[in-house]
Formats: C-alpha cells, sequence, structure tokens
C-alpha cells in the first residue's frame, strides 16, 4: 500500500534521508523509532507530501507522491495524520474540528459531517465532549479528538508522528488504548514512538532509523529479540532500561 | 466674542451632523478598504514567490515613510488626470485612505498571521485542506481574534486621521465646524466641541478595546 524506494532528500546541503526504502502492507501496523533527529517525522511527512523530496519514489495506494500532477490535497484526505502537538483547532469545538475536512475536503454535509463526528467520538470515549473547546480538554483528549478527526476521512492509512510523546505519563495509555483498538480493526498504521511496549504488542514490523537511514527493518519479534545492528541495539538497550 | 454660548453648538447641530455623517463614512471606507487590500498586501508578504513579497515589502515601506496629508493632497490632484474627470474631493480622500491604511493594516495582519503555530497548516494541509482553505478556515479566524484589540486600535487612529481632509476642503466635521465657528465668530465653542466629540467617541472605543481584550484573553 505505501512503497518507499531510494527516497533521499536535503534541507539545502544537508541530507536529512539517506535512500531509505520499505514496503508497508494493507493492514499493516509499522512502528518507527530511532534517535531524535534521525529524520522519522521527515519520513513520514514525506509519505503524504507534506514534505518534499528530492530523490526516489513514494507511492501510496499505487499514487506516486512526488508527481507533480499528483493531486495533493486528494490523496492526503485519504492518508489520516496524528501530530505529537495534537493541532487541534483553537478556535473551533472539539465537533467544528472534526467536521472542517468532511466538509471542505469530502463536501458532506452538516448532517452527516456531524453524525459521522459524534459516532467516533463515542469511538474514542469522548462524545459528551462535543461541544468543548479543545483548551478545555486534557492532553490525551485532545489527541484522541485528534485520531477522531483523522478517521473522519475514512482514510486507508494513518500516520502517527510520536502521539504520546508530549502526554503527562497518566494520559499515554489512554491514546495508545484507541491506537491498539485501530490496529486490531484492520488499519494500516505507520507510528513513530518510543513506546517500545505498544510496538511489542501491536506492531508487525518495526524500522530503526539512524542519521537519515533506515538501518534496520525486522518483524517486530525479530528486532526486539535480536536486532542486526549494533546501533539498534544499543538504541533499544538504553530505551528498554530506562 | 462674549460668553460661551450653548445656544451656538444647538443651531449648529444639523450642519455638524452632516459633517459627522461624511467623517464616519470615511473612516468606515477607509477601515474597510484598507483591511481588505491589508489583508492581499499581508498574504504578498507571507508568499513563498519572491517577486510577490519583495512587492507588497516596497509598497508598505513606501507608503509608511509618507506623512498622510500629502497622500490626500496627492491624491486629490493625481485621480481626476488618472479618470479623465473629476472625481471630488471625497472620492479621492477614500483612495488615499485606503491605500494608507493598508500599508498598516498589512503589518498587523501580518504579525497576527505570522503568530499562528506553523502545526495549525500542517495539520490542515495533512487533511486535504488546500493552501487558500487553511488560510480561510484556520489561520485568519486565529489571527484576527489575536490581533483584533491592535486592529481596533488602528481603527481608532483613522477615525482622528480623518479630519486631515480639511487641507481638500472636504467638509468633515472638524470642517464644518470651523466652517460655522468663522461665520458666526464663534470659534472657541466650535473647537472646544470638536475636542470633546472627538474625545468621548476615542476614549469609549479605546475602552472598548481594553475590555475584550480582556474578554479574550485565556
Ligand atoms: N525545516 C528544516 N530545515 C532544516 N533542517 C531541518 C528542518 N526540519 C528538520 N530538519 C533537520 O532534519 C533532521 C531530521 O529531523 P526530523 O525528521 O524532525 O527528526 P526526528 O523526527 O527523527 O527527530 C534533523 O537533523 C533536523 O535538524
Ligand atoms: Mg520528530
Amino acid at each position: 500500500m505505501i512503497t518507499l524506494e531510494h527516497l533521499s532528500k536535503w534541507y539545502g546541503s544537508t541530507q536529512v534521508l539517506d535512500d531509505c526504502s520499505t514496503q508497508i502492507e494493507k493492514g499493516e501496523v509499522v512502528v518507527i523509532c530511532g534517535p531524535s533527529g534521525s529524520g522519522k517525522s521527515t519520513l513520514i511527512k514525506c509519505v503524504n507530501g507534506l514534505e518534499p523530496f528530492q530523490k526516489g519514489t513514494i507511492s501510496v495506494d499505487g499514487i506516486s507522491v512526488g508527481d507533480p500532477a499528483t493531486n495533493l490535497p486528494k490523496l492526503r484526505s485519504r492518508i489520516g495524520m496524528v501530530f505529537q502537538s495534537f493541532e487541534l483547532y483553537p478556535h473551533m469545538s472539539v465537533v467544528g474540528n472534526i467536521c472542517l475536512a468532511q466538509l471542505h475536503v469530502l463536501k458532506r454535509s452538516e448532517d452527516a459531517a456531524r453524525a459521522r463526528a459524534l459516532e467516533l467520538l463515542d469511538r474514542v470515549g469522548l462524545r459528551s465532549h462535543a461541544d468543548r473547546f479543545p483548551s478545555t480538554l486534557s492532553g490525551g483528549q485532545q489527541q484522541r479528538v485528534a485520531i477522531a478527526r483523522a478517521l473522519a476521512l475514512d482514510p486507508i492509512a494513518m500516520l502517527f508522528d510520536e502521539p504520546t510523546s508530549a502526554l503527562d505519563p497518566e494520559m499515554i495509555n489512554e491514546v495508545l488504548d484507541v491506537m491498539t483498538e485501530l490496529a486490531k480493526d484492520g488499519m494500516t498504521m505507520v507510528v513513530v514512538t518510543h513506546e517500545m511496549g505498544f510496538a511489542r504488542r501491536v506492531a508487525d514490523r518495526v524500522l530503526f532509523m539512524d542519521a537519515g537511514a533506515i538501518v534496520e527493518d525486522a518483524k517486530t519479534a525479530a528486532f526486539f529479540d535480536k536486532p542486526v545492528s549494533e546501533r539498534a541495539a544499543r538504541f533499544l538497550s538504553k530505551i528498554l532500561h530506562h | 466674542m462674549g460668553a460661551f454660548d450653548f445656544n451656538v453648538i444647538v443651531k449648529a447641530l444639523p450642519l455638524l451632523w452632516e459633517g459627522m455623517q461624511v467623517t464616519l463614512l470615511l473612516t468606515a471606507l477607509g477601515i474597510l478598504g484598507g483591511i481588505a487590500l491589508g489583508i492581499v498586501l499581508a498574504v504578498m508578504r507571507l508568499s513563498r514567490s519572491r517577486l510577490f513579497r519583495n512587492l507588497a515589502g516596497a509598497y508598505v515601506d513606501l507608503l509608511r515613510s509618507l506623512p498622510l496629508v500629502l497622500l490626500i493632497f496627492w491624491f486629490y490632484f493625481l485621480v481626476p488626470i488618472a479618470v479623465g474627470h473629476p472625481v471630488g474631493g471625497f472620492y479621492s480622500a477614500v483612495i488615499g485612505f485606503i491605500l494608507f491604511e493598508a500599508a498598516y493594516f498589512c503589518e498587523i495582519i501580518r504579525s497576527g498571521i505570522e503568530g499562528v503555530r506553523r502545526g495549525q497548516v500542517m495539520a490542515g494541509l495533512a487533511s486535504g485542506l488546500t493552501q487558500a482553505q487553511c488560510m480561510r478556515f484556520i489561520i485568519l479566524p486565529q489571527a484576527f481574534r489575536a490581533m483584533l484589540p491592535v486592529l481596533l486600535m488602528q481603527s481608532i487612529n483613522v477615525f482622528k486621521s480623518t479630519s486631515l481632509v480639511y487641507v481638500i476642503g472636504l467638509r468633515d466635521f472638524l470642517t464644518a465646524a470651523d466652517l460655522i465657528g468663522g461665520r458666526d465668530n464663534r470659534l472657541t465653542e466650535m473647537y472646544l466641541l470638536v475636542a470633546v466629540v472627538f474625545f468621548v467617541i476615542c476614549w469609549t472605543a479605546s475602552q472598548a478595546v481594553g475590555l475584550l481584550q480582556r474578554r479574550i484573553a485565556p
């Protein structure tokens, strides 16, 4: 469903992605981990064309992301994205947040959009918060709304960029639970995270990135059992013994 | 001259009201046109095109270095030449005001837009909204909320500056008062009245801005 081939990217003269290739099947859950600055965010932003890249190809559901002829807004509307800092729209209610793209991208009717929003809020356990404003919600609740907002467009895949890194520890699980449910329902997911417990339980595969390159691309069990690269092993022992 | 005479003011009210209508209309058009053009300029200043950025930047720098009075004079003489027939002091004043105020509104709007977190646009784009839709539904509403107090203060400035149309003989509030005062030899009453009216309107408006500021602050 998502294929990267020899993807490279530079900011000016600094290379931030170095010949990255991988393939993600429909229904697969892939966790990406690696040290800060290794290019994880940049990589997943390339997948939905939020960041341009200079070399290689990315295709999503058969559509080439880098092709200038591709209708990027349309492609993006089919890929959900969740950010570390939630990025809910502070001037809109929770329901307003979930309806915006439904109304203006998918051109759904007000009623249909609201119905879908409430259904999803139910699913993330926040139906009673529909008419509140984001600033009145806890971080965990905001992130669950952000997930509902992305799901409202009925995406074929979801990208998560450190969805729990900005959360207080006691709120991490409520977000991971929603994501685990989503994975069980068969959603194709790419998750940048350092939550190794989640990775172990939910991921089919783990990618380890370092200095812009995908250093390790292994089945979850194999990755945790015995990482091939020394850098991944060092990273794992550091993060697991914290 | 004699003692202060309230009757002078009462008798002058109809003419003064006519002048006030000119002042208010000029203020309203100056603000609305200035904000509309200011948005366009701000979007140009923030655009990725260097040409647009430089054009808008040069415009803002130029207009902010000229005194408004000069612009009013200029358009009073230039606009009739440009359109080929006299357009009247009012329209040339309106054009002058819009072009001048737009430069200031542009900078207010630009800093408001720049104050909106970059991630907000990312989120909008990621959901399939176009750049223009992100601007309209996500950035501008947030930016306007943040800059509303400054916009209103600038609007009060526009109101005060309208008295400059005095120089082209347009019959605004101040000019009307001046004419009546000169005619009836009652300049004291008239100038005092003008001061009181301007003070009351501007002071009330600034108080309202202060109140609003406290209400929208989190
Ligand atoms: N807009 C940018 N301009 C220049 N360099 C950037 C920009 N964004 C990220 N980088 C650099 O690209 C590298 C990868 O960043 P990022 O993808 O955010 O890493 P990660 O998400 O793994 O922490 C870092 O070295 C970072 O400094
Ligand atoms: Mg990152």
